[in-house]
């Protein structure tokens, strides 16, 4: 008998078990299965710090967080429709997020005595009222994945590696999932390894016929794709899209890339993707400290490459001093900042938008740069090549903002044209700029310094951390000082003429949501919920936050109220009102996780009742 | 181009006759007077012409102390740095541009306190940089706290009760960072100096070249033993490679002692198969035990190249990686990387 298929607008799927048992991999795989039906999608993977913490504990939860839709979306979702979930943890740790009425699905198998306390359950949920209210499918999906693969041979623990595959073949059925996408990827990752291709293939296979004969399961769900311009598409995290963002900026401008760094988790990844492509010229160097990165990184740029240095917010502390030299040295560099919780140690695997002041402010004297943010993972391209245009134009360090959420997150991307991207002219000093003589200071209709590079037959000179003239001769004359605190002050200030306006999206009303950075896709939904109740808001969202754009006051000053939802305690507000004199309200979250559509709708309507 | 064979980087063809002018610039120096920095330099503008490379192509690298200001007077391209930090930046430098003949001056402070960790790693990556560490043994611009070089006891500003700190022995120190090239030298023996910057300079690779430095303010007199010719001329130990360790105008001889160790002892009553035969090339075991024979200046102390062995340069290596990766995966091509992996088309 052929079961019923079922229309859905947009479904939220979240996947989880223990951190061995590659939930991320799976959540990945239905992800890419998923973008080429042309769903709209966002993702959220969240996973331990600890690389294996305690098997079958709270603590040691994997989960990856998929919402996919047939419409434009901008969140992972708040709360899943969807929860699979592999062992008794993964349920205890996952099921408060469930919407109510939701759909749970358990690997049975795994709800063993043993488990069960591991995961601090005194009963088994599966037999008490637990789960009650939610469509619970008790799937033994361990035991159906060893009998799958038996006649493979592999060892007992070998064959139960195979589950998260079982689940991903549920799941691609039920949610019509095209089956060659993984199976080709499967070939792709496990050709030179029959046994193991052979096993997950069949494991997934299992749990795909699980679903369309088993009588479990009565409907299987359609979503169809999303409304998208034409072009070329593809998934894309935060981290890959920057780490290319680089590269394409390394193209553009001719500048070879130097990316030093030192190992930070969630800024890892950058040092990993970059160093895969050495054939594009790209050098990576994973530097002794954070300190030393930031060095590198500045010294590649004197000798004319492309200096780039990656971490997270404990190493930004550390490269605070390199940063104030590259600010005296006047040189092109970019610095990316994936953020994530702290202060300290903090949460390292958790997001927060909680340096932004340090960007802004994290340096001794008087030591202005410019500071971007990325909105979403497929803007994390635009944004590193915009930090390098403005870097190389300006010959400034620019501090690039990320964070954990970005940086580990997907969508869809429209692949850019390169011919459209924006060209950089590393604009090298050829000549003496001062009659016969070069001098390093001397600046141009930007305000910037020229860029000798070291082997330029007769423009050697001598710059570094101490206050200097034009000639690059130390000065310890006071209005020489207090003239070149503001010459470097004018020089960031100016590349407001050089950057797009604060866009507004505005149906009229009285109040402005502001937002930067993360918070771009959950302040969109909010406000969609919002405009779809009748209520009345506007929303803009800032990518360059130093300077900020010159409409930034007028936007601000013509609206009654402003609400800037931050995961921090009310940086950017801090800026605005001090900035500005309005009196912007934050909507603060700081836990670690991002903002909910939910939660920002109702704040927001609390607002436009106030 | 450049000479990588010799350790030389940087253009020599085309450039003409070079004369210490061409490395001086025209700033005026402001070291104390008296300072040994002012013999250095000297020494320094002196010998760059002899490599016959454009100052165009050098580069002086330095960080934060008296030694700092080097860059300033040398009329090349030149980064004046943070503190401690002039290996890393250097790094960056000579890594991206192996073509370039870079140099870093720093001192005792500057390289074993707060840059230690950049010393130490500059030198086993093996970059192709030239480390001079000028060591006075105190800090001179922060006006006299002693150093990770002073000796134990030293009565300074911070230490009015004597120095707690058990020193650095610097040589050992980038012995034990797997250092390809160890050397000392002194501030006033410009011959001497000179000879050292010679082979500092054909090593290929990183070169860690300790200078002892009169601070004539904060610890004058601190390498008397060495530096003053009539005292010198008995305590220098100076070190050539293929000889027999024998100084002291032929009297004194370093050698195997009883239980193995490296010992002073009178030439004549040595057997002269136990005077130690210098090998810079040998076991690093040498050069540390030659480092230990007489740690501190205080005693007959070694000076000239302690060690000297071949590695892959850092910056070559990486250029190297970049050529092969080119070959085997094709230059990159944004376009086809954008579109890697699984791609959909909406029309």
């Amino acid at each position: 008998m052929a079961k019923q298929v079922e229309e859905k607008q947009d479904v939220v799927i979240r996947f989880a078990g223990d951190s061995g048992d590659g939930m991320q991999l799976t959540g990945d795989r239905f992800t890419s299965a998923t973008a080429i039906l042309g769903n709209d999608l966002a993702t959220l993977p969240d996973f331990p710090a600890e690389i294996r913490a305690p098997a079958g504990t709270v603590n040691g939860v994997s989960a990856f967080q998929i919402h996919f839709a047939s419409e434009h979306i901008t969140t992972p979702g708040d709360h899943p429709n969807v929860l699979v979930a592999m062992n008794p943890a993964a349920l205890k740790a996952e099921l408060g997020s469930v919407e109510k009425g939701g759909t749970v699905i358990v690997n049975e198998d795994a709800f063993t005595q043993h488990n069960l306390e591991k995961a601090g359950y005194a009963r088994n949920p599966l037999d008490d009222a637990t789960l009650d209210g939610y469509q619970v499918y008790r799937v033994p999906m361990t035991s159906m994945t060893v009998r799958a693969v038996e006649e493979l041979g592999l060892a007992r623990k070998e064959a139960e590696r195979a589950k998260n595959m079982f689940a991903l073949g549920l799941a691609s059925w039920m949610y019509g999932r095209p089956v060659d996408i993984t199976l080709d990827w499967l070939e792709r990752k496990f050709g030179d390894k029959p046994q193991i291709f052979d096993a997950n293939a069949a494991a997934f296979k299992a749990g795909y016929n699980f679903g369309e004969t088993t009588e479990v399961f009565a409907h299987s769900y359609r979503v169809k794709p999303a409304p998208a311009e034409p072009g070329t598409y593809r998934n894309i995290s935060g981290a890959t899209a920057l780490a290319w963002g680089l590269v394409a900026a390394s193209e553009r401008s001719g500048l070879p890339l130097f990316y030093a760094s030192y190992p930070i988790t969630p800024a890892s990844e950058l040092l990993h993707e970059l160093s895969r492509l050495k054939n594009f010229g790209v050098r990576t160097l994973q530097a002794e400290d954070e300190i030393a990165a930031a060095n590198i990184a500045l010294g590649a740029s004197f000798a004319g490459h492309l200096g780039v240095t990656g971490t997270s917010g404990p190493g930004m502390d550390l490269k605070a001093e390199t940063l104030g030299l590259a600010v005296m040295l006047e040189l092109p560099m970019v610095i990316v900042d994936v953020q994530r919780a702290g202060p300290s140690t903090g949460m390292p695997t958790k997001t927060e938008q909680t340096d932004l002041l340090l960007a802004m402010f994290g340096r001794h004297g008087e030591s202005p740069m410019p500071v971007l943010a990325a909105r979403s993972p497929s803007h994390c391209f635009d944004v590193a090549t915009e930090a390098c245009r403005i870097a190389v134009k300006y010959r400034t360090p620019v501090i690039l903002l990320s964070d954990t959420f970005l940086a580990n997150s997907s969508e869809p991307w429209l692949i850019p044209d390169i011919a459209s991207l924006p060209e950089i002219d590393p604009g090298f000093a050829t000549g003496p700029n001062a009659g016969t003589e070069y001098l390093p200071y001397l600046r141009d209709g930007n305000l910037a310094r020229p860029w000798a590079i070291p082997g330029t037959p007769g423009l050697r000179h001598q710059i570094g951390g101490l206050e200097k003239d034009e000639t690059g001769s130390i000065s310890y004359d006071p209005h020489n000082h207090e003239r070149m605190v503001a010459m470097r002050a004018a020089k960031v200030e100016k590349i407001a003429d050089d950057i797009p306006p604060l866009e507004v999206d505005d149906p009229g009303g009285d109040l402005l949501v502001l937002g930067w950075g993360s918070s771009y896709g959950m302040i969109l939904a909010a406000a969609r919920r919002v405009r779809e109740r009748g209520r009345k808001v506007a929303t803009a969202h800032m990518c360059h936050l130093n300077p900020f754009p010159k409409n930034t006051g007028e936007v601000l000053r013509a609206y009654e109220q402003v609400l800037i939802p931050e995961m921090n305690t009310g940086q950017l507000a801090l800026l605005v009102r001090a900035k500005y004199l309005v009196d912007a309200k934050t909507y603060s979250k700081v836990q670690g996780v991002p903002i909910f559509a939910e939660e920002l709708e109702q704040a927001i309507l609390e607002v436009i009742r106030s | 181009m450049s000479d990588v064979e010799s350790g030389h980087a940087g253009r020599t063809e085309g450039v003409g006759t070079l004369t210490k002018k061409d490395f001086t610039s025209e700033r005026e120096v402001r070291w104390c007077p008296g300072c040994g920095d002012y013999a250095i330099l000297a020494t320094v503008q002196s010998f760059m012409p002899e490599l016959g490379i454009s100052p165009d192509d050098t580069v002086f690298v330095s960080g934060i102390g008296c030694s700092g200001r080097f860059t300033y007077y040398m009329d090349t391209y030149g980064v004046h740095g943070i503190h401690g930090r002039a290996p890393a930046l250097a790094t960056g430098i000579a890594t991206a541009r192996p073509d370039l003949n870079v140099w870093v001056v720093t001192g005792d402070g500057d390289a074993l306190s707060i840059g230690g960790n950049h010393i130490i790693h500059a030198l086993r990556r093996n970059v192709n940089i030239k480390i001079l560490m000028f060591n006075n043994q105190i800090y001179g611009l922060t006006k006299g706290q002693y150093s990770p070089t002073s000796e134990e006891g030293k009565i300074t500003k911070s230490t009015p009760f004597g120095s707690l700190d058990h020193p650095f022995n610097p040589i050992a120190l980038a012995l034990g960072a797997e250092a390809t090239f160890v050397a000392r030298s002194i501030d006033n023996d410009r011959q001497h100096l000179t000879q050292v910057l010679r082979q500092a300079a054909a090593h290929r690779g990183a070169a860690f070249v300790e200078i002892y430095q009169n601070c004539i303010v904060f610890n004058d007199g601190a390498f008397d033993l060495l530096r003053e010719k009539a005292q010198g001329v008995h305590n220098q130990i100076r070190l050539a490679h293929g000889k027999p360790i024998i100084f002291d105008e032929g009297k004194q001889c370093i050698s195997v002692g009883d239980n193995g160790r490296l010992v002073i002892t009178d030439v004549e009553s040595t057997p002269p198969e136990r005077i130690i035969v210098h090998d810079v090339h040998g076991r690093p075991s040498l050069a540390f035990a030659l480092a230990h024979t007489s740690p501190w200046p205080t005693e007959p102390t070694c000076i000239g190249v302690f060690r000297e062995v071949e590695r892959p340069v850092y910056g070559e290596a990486m250029k190297h990686q970049i050529e092969a990766a080119t070959d085997r995966l094709g230059k990159g091509n944004l376009e086809r990387l954008l579109h890697s992996g699984d791609t959909w088309t909406i029309d």
